[in-house]
Parts: structure tokens; C-alpha cells; sequence
């Protein structure tokens, strides 16, 4: 994700022919980190390319809101990670209907069952058990894992996006690791 | 330095997001706190088994296409403002001419025709009342995919 802390004011919109060719150059150059962040999120291939593209359309409807000094990925971001997370609530509570008298754990661990393992590049058993609890944790605790470790994101960057401060940022991290690092350790335990 | 301060410096530590008088200070503690060697080195096992996890790439058809998908909804959304324009125009045209042929007409009687104008002004003025608030929820509701 080298280029989304780059200077894109909207000043790139008045030198290009039309503000569509504007756009189709920042899709263009946005549209891998908008999908596999979004694969991290929902963990699958068909929502993350349903959702990343249907931001990018919500951002073109709006892209007067972007103030002309602002950079477009944060801002495109908080659209993109808004999507997804109302995407992950709204199966959570049809998940929750459909099925009763489930407790918030059994829940989320249904919620997971749409995270495919098949996503994952050059699969192992240890890489999928890992994948497998990335798709447990809570959507806050997941992104920060996502951004750092698939995007490979700095805290300064994750930050910037995040709209909060690097204390943020790495408390967040650690309370996600500390998490993940429960779910690995239960699931081993509970193996044996 | 206390171990309260750790968490954070942790993971700075972990992630090479120091700078090198943080990163001495942390080792030092480090040296003389067993409970912090120690998570340090389960943080680190679970930042490699994290770190080898990747995605696969998508086929090259997926990004050839993804403009003309993203650029389909644009024109599909403009479509349908059109579409609707035209269906509302059509029906108030159409709705007119039947209370017309229904007022003019003299088999009606005129009970029927003042319950159909009173109708008419109760829809009108719902209709208006729903209009005025759609605008002013408006202006907050533009901002409702960015909340920072
Ligand atoms: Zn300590």
C-alpha cells in the first residue's frame, strides 16, 4: 500500500479530462488494498469483491464531501470498513434469528463458518488454524490485525486511516493479539 | 518503567516501531523481568504464525473488470433515478386525468366527488409534510457512511 498516504487532492480532478477518468485512475490504483483488506474483514472472495467495489461506488457519489486538501483513502476507508462491518452485523443477527438460544460466542463462531480457508495462499494446518481464529475475533480486533500484518501497515499509517492516535493503535493491537493468542491456545487445548 | 507501561512498548518493540533509546530501555527491563521475557516470546511466536498467513491473488480477469463493474453501478444508479422520474411523472399525469373524467362526469354523484377531493388533499398534503422531512434529515444523513 505504498501510494495512499501520497498527495491526492482533489486539484488531480481538474487536470484530467473528466472526473470519470479521474476516478477510474484511483480505482485502478486503490482497488487490491480495497479488496484483500476487505477479504480480511469478511474472509471471503465473493463479499470482499461485492463490498470493496460497492465503496468505491458509494465514494464517487460523494466525493464532494472529500474537502479538497483531504487525502482520498482514509476517507475512502471509513466507507469501506463501515460496509464491512454492517455486512458482518447484519448475518450476525440473521445468523442469531435463525437459530436460537445462542450465546455470543457460538455466534461469532457461525459467523466465521463464511470465512473461507480456501483464501489463504499455500495452506498448512497451522496457517489455517491461525485464519480460523482471525475470522473469531471482533471486527475492531480484526482489522488492526489485518492492517498490520496483510497490509503491512506502520502504526503511523494505521493510524492516519483509523483516524485515532498510535496510542490507539498499539493498545488496540495488543488487546487483539492478546485475543488471538486465547482463541489458539482454547482451540489447542480443546483438541486434546 | 513499570510493567504497566509494557503492554504498549511490547508491542512497539515486536513491531520495530521504536527508537533505538526505547528500544535499549525496553531491552533493559527485559533482562531483569522474567514475566515480560516471557510474553515477549509468545507475542513473537504469534506475530511469525500471523506474518505467514497471505492471501492468494485473485485471477487477472477480476482486475481487468473491476473498473467496468465499479463504473456499471454509476450508471445503473443513474438509470434508475431516470427510471423513477419518469414512472412518477407518468403516474401523476395518469392520476389526473382519472379524477378529471371522474369529476366531469355526470353519473357520479356529488358525496363520491367530495370524498375523492378530500382524499386527494389528505394524500397531497402527507405527501408534502414526508417531502419536508426527507429534506431536512437530509443534510444529517449525507455523512452517514463516515463516522469518524
Ligand atoms: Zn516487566
Amino acid at each position: 500500500m505504498e501510494s495512499f498516504c501520497e498527495e491526492e487532492t482533489l486539484a488531480l480532478w481538474g487536470s484530467r479530462s473528466s472526473t470519470k477518468d479521474a476516478f477510474e485512475a484511483i480505482v485502478k490504483r486503490h482497488m487490491k488494498d480495497a479488496y484483500f483488506i476487505a477479504l480480511g474483514l469478511v474472509g471471503n472472495h465473493d463479499d470482499a469483491l461485492e463490498l470493496s467495489q460497492e465503496a468505491f461506488f458509494r465514494a464517487f457519489k460523494n466525493i464532494k464531501q472529500l474537502s479538497s486538501k483531504g487525502k482520498f483513502f482514509p476517507w475512502f476507508y471509513q466507507i469501506l470498513r463501515n460496509l464491512c462491518f454492517s455486512h458482518l452485523r447484519k448475518r450476525r443477527v440473521r445468523r442469531a434469528d435463525s437459530l436460537e438460544e445462542l450465546d455470543g460466542d457460538t455466534i461469532q463462531a457461525n459467523v466465521s463458518d463464511v470465512f473461507d480457508p480456501e483464501m489463504v495462499a499455500e495452506r498448512n494446518e497451522s496457517k489455517d488454524r491461525v485464519w480460523k481464529a482471525i475470522a473469531r475475533l471482533d471486527d475492531k480486533h480484526r482489522e488492526v490485525i489485518v492492517l498490520r500484518h496483510f497490509q503491512n501497515l506502520s502504526y503511523e499509517e494505521i493510524s492516519k486511516i483509523l483516524f485515532c492516535n498510535r496510542g490507539t493503535v498499539t493498545s488496540r493491537l495488543y488487546y487483539a493479539r492478546k485475543r488471538l493468542k486465547e482463541i489458539l491456545d482454547r482451540e489447542k487445548g480443546g483438541r486434546q | 518503567m513499570t510493567c504497566q507501561d509494557h503492554k504498549d512498548l511490547m508491542m512497539a518493540y515486536l513491531d520495530d516501531e521504536l527508537d533505538q533509546q526505547q528500544k535499549r530501555a525496553f531491552e533493559e527491563h527485559l533482562a531483569s523481568c522474567a514475566e515480560c521475557a516471557r510474553q515477549l516470546d509468545e507475542f513473537r511466536r504469534l506475530k511469525q504464525l500471523t506474518d505467514s498467513v497471505s492471501f492468494i491473488e485473485p485471477e487477472d480477469r477480476i482486475w481487468q473488470q473491476y473498473w467496468d463493474n465499479v463504473y456499471n453501478r454509476v450508471e445503473r444508479g443513474l438509470g434508475w433515478i431516470l427510471f423513477s422520474m419518469a414512472a412518477i411523472l407518468l403516474a401523476i399525469y395518469g392520476g389526473f386525468k382519472l379524477i378529471e373524467t371522474i369529476v366531469t362526469d355526470p353519473d357520479v354523484g356529488a358525496l363520491l366527488k367530495v370524498a375523492l377531493l378530500v382524499l386527494i388533499g389528505g394524500l397531497a398534503i402527507l405527501f408534502v409534510s414526508l417531502l419536508r422531512e426527507r429534506l431536512y434529515f437530509w443534510g444529517k444523513d449525507r455523512y452517514k457512511d463516515v463516522r469518524r
